[in-house]
């Protein structure tokens, strides 16, 4: 079972400070963390992702400092997905979704089976493989954010760390993702993803509440101390209710 | 087999066929233009044989390996950069190579006033190619050292333009100095093929032997890299270290090139650009393929230089210069119709 612990993350950024004591313990399942913008969450989940060493705190991989892992032991265990993902250059979609199998396969080594096998069930699960040979300027922005999505999920890492997997996606696919990430839970995954989509974010295990750099609140995402905390966070602009057996935020439209 | 392969073999036989029938016209080219019934003439003669053999396939073989050297690095430093339009020369090897070249022609041309017999014997010695291949490869490690590192790719372009712009003026003050070096180094940034000799050949044949499996090894981290840094480094690769790897490699294969050669323009830019035109793949291809498409698109400028008005001979880089030059402006013209 991977678990993953920050213990009083705190980073500068410019002289600005993005986060502040910042403590989390994640295990297997779907944590969304949101919060109102510049609350720190995609710097938080960089830091969680070993991509920025922070200059307070300390985050644990299954016990051992996330520094004192070799860095492709680590990357098997953790995969990262970027906000600003996009892809360039001349690789079809399946060359690039393959390269999540760098991890495994380092620089040199040749794809074998099972790593075409784990290209095409990624590929699958993010609903990309029927433009396998195609390349990212023939593809739009949602097509290229599954793609994108495939090569994170390609990793086959026991955590999952997507900072706004839902971008530039339909409705339709980020209900097919929100099933996916509910799935990727159920079977074990130490699933993490920055959302601002609060009602997708509520479809997740538990929820984390960033605000200013701090943990605001944090719980069972039917939690009501935390849905109002999340309504004073967004200064009462949204509403939260139960529809369907589900919770939905719903933004207050009166302009 | 998908279109993409098909694109692949077919442009990897058309480079190595074209490689073969240029090759075999560098062979036919001499004083009086082309002629496949003079090669055969010649060879039938000691003098011509020896032409042929001493003179001509060298220079054939030299220019395809110095095309290949500045095609390999060309992709390399495109695909690091993340640039379709980056040049092997943006890190300092150019003006590196031009000053060192600059500095032995002014110690030559004051050695006969000043310097000893034994000190000019010595700079004789260590030559043009020896001052031409340190100095760029010096030029490269003051980028490096510039841009601490190669762990940012934008701190490594600046750093370079940065030690374009200080060699270049170093080598012009030399020069103002020592203005019986002009000649030479302006012989030397128009390139040449002429003086491209069997030692030249196995310098240069050794040096792609290495680079370019080496660079070769290190393909799928620019594939890597085409998905951002932070992405390349998610996924385990010790970056910063197989960055300078590339950047060793960009620099070996480019200074051995214009030690040999001189600045010979556009082939390192335009070779992977059109290996990428035709067949666009991952950067394992492309380094091969781009190395390839580099020989032959300077083997095909010397046979040109050494034909268009023989018996005169055109300087082979203010060719490619040219045929660079023209490429980019129909692409220009291209893309803005479409």
């Amino acid at each position: 079972m991977t678990s993953l612990r920050a213990t009083g993350i705190g980073v500068s950024l410019g002289g600005a400070r993005v986060l502040d004591g910042v403590s989390l313990d994640l295990r297997p399942g779907w944590t969304a963390i949101v919060g109102p913008n510049g609350a720190g969450k995609s710097t938080l989940l960089r830091v969680l992702a070993g991509l920025r060493t922070p200059d307070a705190g300390e985050v644990q991989l299954d016990g051992v400092p996330l520094a004192a892992w070799a860095p492709r032991e680590r990357a098997r265990r953790l995969a990262w997905l970027t906000q600003q993902g996009s892809a360039s250059g001349d690789l079809t979609a399946r060359e690039i979704v393959l390269l999540g199998r760098l991890p495994h396969l380092g620089i040199v080594a040749s794809p074998g089976a099972a790593d075409e096998a784990a290209v095409e069930r990624a590929m699958e699960e993010a609903e990309c493989a029927a433009w396998r040979d195609r390349r990212p300027q023939e593809l739009s922005g949602g097509e290229q954010q599954r793609v994108l999505l495939a090569r994170a999920l390609a990793v086959e890492a026991p955590l999952l760390l997507l900072d706004e997997p839902t971008t530039h996606l339909d409705p339709p696919h980020q209900v097919a993702l929100a099933r996916l990430f509910r799935r990727r839970a159920a079977a074990g995954t130490t699933l993490v993803s920055v959302l601002h989509d609060l009602s997708l974010a509520l479809v997740a295990d538990r929820l984390v509440l960033l605000e200013r750099g701090r943990v605001r609140a944090e719980g069972p995402t039917d939690d009501p101390a935390l849905h109002a905390a999340l309504v004073e966070a967004f200064e009462g602009a949204i509403r939260i209710e139960r529809v369907g057996g589900r919770w939905v935020a719903f933004p207050h439209l009166e302009v | 087999m998908t279109s993409d392969g098909e694109r692949r073999l077919r442009l990897a036989f058309g480079l190595a066929v074209g490689s073969v029938v240029i090759a075999a016209a560098g062979m036919a080219a001499g004083g009086d233009g082309w002629s496949p019934a003079g090669l055969f003439r010649a060879l039938a003669n000691a003098d011509g044989r020896f032409i042929v053999l001493q003179i001509r396939a060298p220079r054939t073989l030299g220019a395809w390996l110095t095309g290949a050297l500045l095609g390999l690095s060309g992709a390399a430093a495109q695909g690091l950069f993340r640039n379709p339009l980056a040049d092997p020369y943006l890190l300092g090897s150019a003006s590196g190579a031009v000053l060192g070249v600059v500095l032995v022609l002014a110690a030559a041309a004051l050695g006969g006033h000043v310097v000893s017999v034994a000190t000019a014997g010595a700079i004789a010695r260590f030559g043009l190619v020896g001052a031409a291949f340190v100095g760029a490869l010096l030029g490269v490690l003051l980028t490096l050292s510039l841009a601490r590192g190669a762990q940012e790719t934008m701190h490594l372009l600046l750093a370079g333009v940065v030690v374009g712009v200080l060699l270049t003026a170093a080598s012009d003050l030399v020069t103002s100095a020592a203005p019986d070096a002009l000649r030479g180094k302006q012989a030397f940034l128009l390139g040449s093929t002429g003086f491209l000799g069997w030692q030249s050949c196995a310098f240069m044949a050794l040096g792609l032997a290495v680079t370019l499996p080496a660079a070769w090894r290190l393909a799928r981290v620019l594939d890597a890299l085409t998905l951002g840094t932070e992405t390349a480094a998610s996924l385990g690769l010790a970056l910063g270290r197989l960055r300078i790897a590339l950047v060793v490699a960009i620099a070996f294969a480019t200074a051995l090139a214009v030690s040999q050669a001189g600045l010979i323009a556009f082939v390192g830019l335009i070779a992977p650009h059109l290996v990428r035109r035709f067949a666009p793949a991952t950067h394992g291809y492309t380094l091969l393929a781009g190395a390839a498409a580099g020989g032959l698109l300077l083997l095909t400028a010397d046979v040109l230089a050494r034909t268009v008005i023989a018996p005169q001979e055109v300087p082979v880089g203010v060719l490619t210069a040219i045929l660079g030059g023209g490429y980019l402006i129909w692409l220009l013209r291209r893309r803005r119709a479409a």
